[in-house]
């Protein structure tokens, strides 16, 4: 985790704000920092992790987990984590017939409706254990990332829908947290991925939105991060606060600074 | 079709003093010029210095040799001959061009190995995996045809799960895409994220550019649209994004694109505008220019 992204937000491990979701996006730029961010967070907060992992294989995030602090292989062989690996799950499905109903099923499906299986294996993965004992804190869904949904067939409803049963299980009824990153397409016209964003962020206790810089690819400078924290349960009372940071991001960190007060200009 | 090998020294001599003609002997003199430029490197070249020689070269006009071909270990995949194969592929959404692509595509990296489930013997490869003009009609798809086609997820779908082939086994693959045929902007999108390393190559044969004078020494444009970040939270951004190809018989050289300088007493102003109006649509960086040309001074 990025111990100024912390401050930022004012939150550590010890203390998080529990039943939230959050909503991580990307116009530009390459937001996949944030989602390593949350992964060693809420590991290093003792949290149960179930990890959607759609686009990258378990080793890239396990190698920049251990430059963040965090090792994927033993929070999986302890139980903390399970990790969905979506592109190796694909290959096992396409290939071959499954005999139990596989998370993924939908890519055998021509016109799959929705997303029950996926839905079934999160909730599986962060049912409380009868034993007694509390081993970890509270459960936490993270998915990277919901816009890969689309491509793979599943409309902006079916994906909406799935993020409300997990809502609803996740943050209602066990009282953990939902991150999810959603890729801004901007004008590429892509009605679907407009409408899921949209959504979501309605939904959203706070939105982490990394830009890249409008005047273009900056060394020193990598984008711009926009954080805004919603309160949708309490409409328009609190008017929603909004603060834009500008980051570079290093080999083991992300350093954070007012717009224009990059290190490299002063 | 495919382009002949350079592998005899002889070759190899004629390409090295090709390249070393390009240093001028004025290279050592040092520069009288405004002192902020006389640090910077002269006309910055792209790639491995002309001293070394990286990959593979080939000469254009020649074929390649069908003993070469033959002794190789190779694999063809003609949509056309598999179609009515009796290729027993899996039930899954795809157009069926891209299913037996696929399947192909996972029984070779099966059978030789590549995947770790039959430990490679012999010395360890990589598959290197080539796939031309996908999306186009040839594959069975039909997202060069129509905006809003039947098939519309197949490609993204394909993608995905070749995606995931890659990264389950020991190979690379490189794919061609007719993007300028593809009408809906949000599709070409999803392939960019599907992808790891993204290249456009945009030529100027048929445009206004071919004329000028800019560009007079390119065949075209390479952009660098992406690159990923695989195993790492940083990746190796060049700050150098005006980059020209051009492609001789024996060479594809891609240098970084730069205004000539402006020598001559006799250059009129329309040419000047000419190059600085072609400079405004190089990047999106650039700011907006007032319009209008007569306003432009420089």
């Amino acid at each position: 985790m990025f111990v100024e992204l912390n401050n930022l937000l004012n939150t550590t491990p010890d203390r998080a704000e529990q039943g939230k979701l959050t909503l991580l996006c990307d116009a530009k730029t390459d937001g996949s920092f944030l989602v390593h961010h949350f992964l060693s967070f809420y590991l290093k907060a003792n949290c149960k992790v179930c990890f959607v992992a759609l686009i990258q294989s378990f080793s890239h995030y396990s190698i920049v987990g251990q430059k963040l602090g965090v090792s994927l292989t033993m929070a999986r062989e302890r139980g903390q984590l399970v990790f969905l690996e979506g592109l190796k799950s694909a290959v096992d499905v396409v290939f071959q017939a499954q005999k139990e109903p596989h998370p993924l099923q939908f890519l055998r499906e021509a016109n799959a409706g929705n997303l029950k299986p996926l839905f079934e294996f999160v909730r599986e993965a962060l049912k409380p254990i009868d034993s007694g004992e509390a081993r970890w804190t509270y459960p936490v869904l993270l998915v990277d990332d919901l816009s890969v949904l689309l491509s793979l067939g599943m409309g902006a409803v079916a994906v909406l829908d799935f993020i409300h049963y997990c809502r609803a299980t996740v943050c209602w009824e066990l009282k953990g947290n939902v991150v999810v990153l959603v890729h801004d397409s901007g004008d590429a016209e892509d009605e679907e991925n407009d409408i899921l964003l949209n959504g979501l962020s309605h939904q959203s206790h706070l939105i982490l939105r990394a830009e890249g810089l409008a005047t273009g690819f900056c060394r020193d400078v990598h984008g711009q991060l926009r954080i805004l924290w919603r309160r949708p349960s309490q409409p328009t009372v609190h008017r929603d606060q909004s603060f834009t940071y500008q980051y570079k991001i290093q080999d083991k960190s992300v350093s954070f600074f007012a717009k224009g007060m990059s290190p490299a200009v002063l | 079709e495919l382009p002949a090998p350079l592998l005899d020294d002889k070759c190899k001599k004629e390409f090295d003093e090709d390249v070393y003609n390009h240093k001028t002997p004025e290279s050592n003199i040092k520069m009288k010029i405004a002192w902020r430029y006389q640090l910077l490197p002269k006309m910055e070249q792209i790639g491995p210095v002309s001293s070394s020689r990286f990959g593979h070269y080939y000469d254009a006009s020649k074929r390649m040799p069908q003993e070469l071909i033959e002794a190789s270990n190779w694999h063809g995949f003609f949509l056309p001959e598999k179609i009515s194969s009796t290729l027993k592929v899996e039930p899954c959404s795809l157009t069926p061009g891209y299913t037996k692509l696929l399947q192909f595509i996972q029984n070779i990296i099966y059978e030789e190995g590549f995947d770790g489930s039959n430990p490679q013997k012999k010395q360890r490869n990589i598959l290197r995996i080539g796939i031309q003009n996908l999306g186009s009609p040839l594959w069975g798809d039909d997202i060069c045809c129509a905006e809003n086609g039947g098939n519309s997820h197949s490609l993204t779908k394909f993608l995905y799960v070749l995606r995931g082939l890659l990264r389950t086994s020991l190979s690379a693959c490189i794919i061609t895409m007719p993007t300028h045929l593809i009408q809906n902007k949000a599709i070409i999108a999803r392939v960019t994220t599907l992808s790891d390393i993204v290249v456009g190559l945009e030529s100027f044969i048929g445009s206004e550019r071919e004329t000028n004078p800019l560009y007079k020494d390119y065949h075209g444009l390479i952009h660098i649209r992406q690159i990923p970040r695989l195993n790492n939270l940083i990746c190796d951004e060049s700050d150098v994004k005006d980059l020209a190809f051009k492609l001789k018989r024996k060479l594809f050289t891609i240098e970084r694109l730069h205004l000539p300088p402006d020598l001559s007493d006799t250059v009129s102003r329309s040419s000047k505008m000419d190059l600085a109006e072609s400079a405004k649509r190089l990047g999106p960086g650039c700011g907006m220019m007032a319009g209008g040309k007569k306003h432009l001074d420089f």
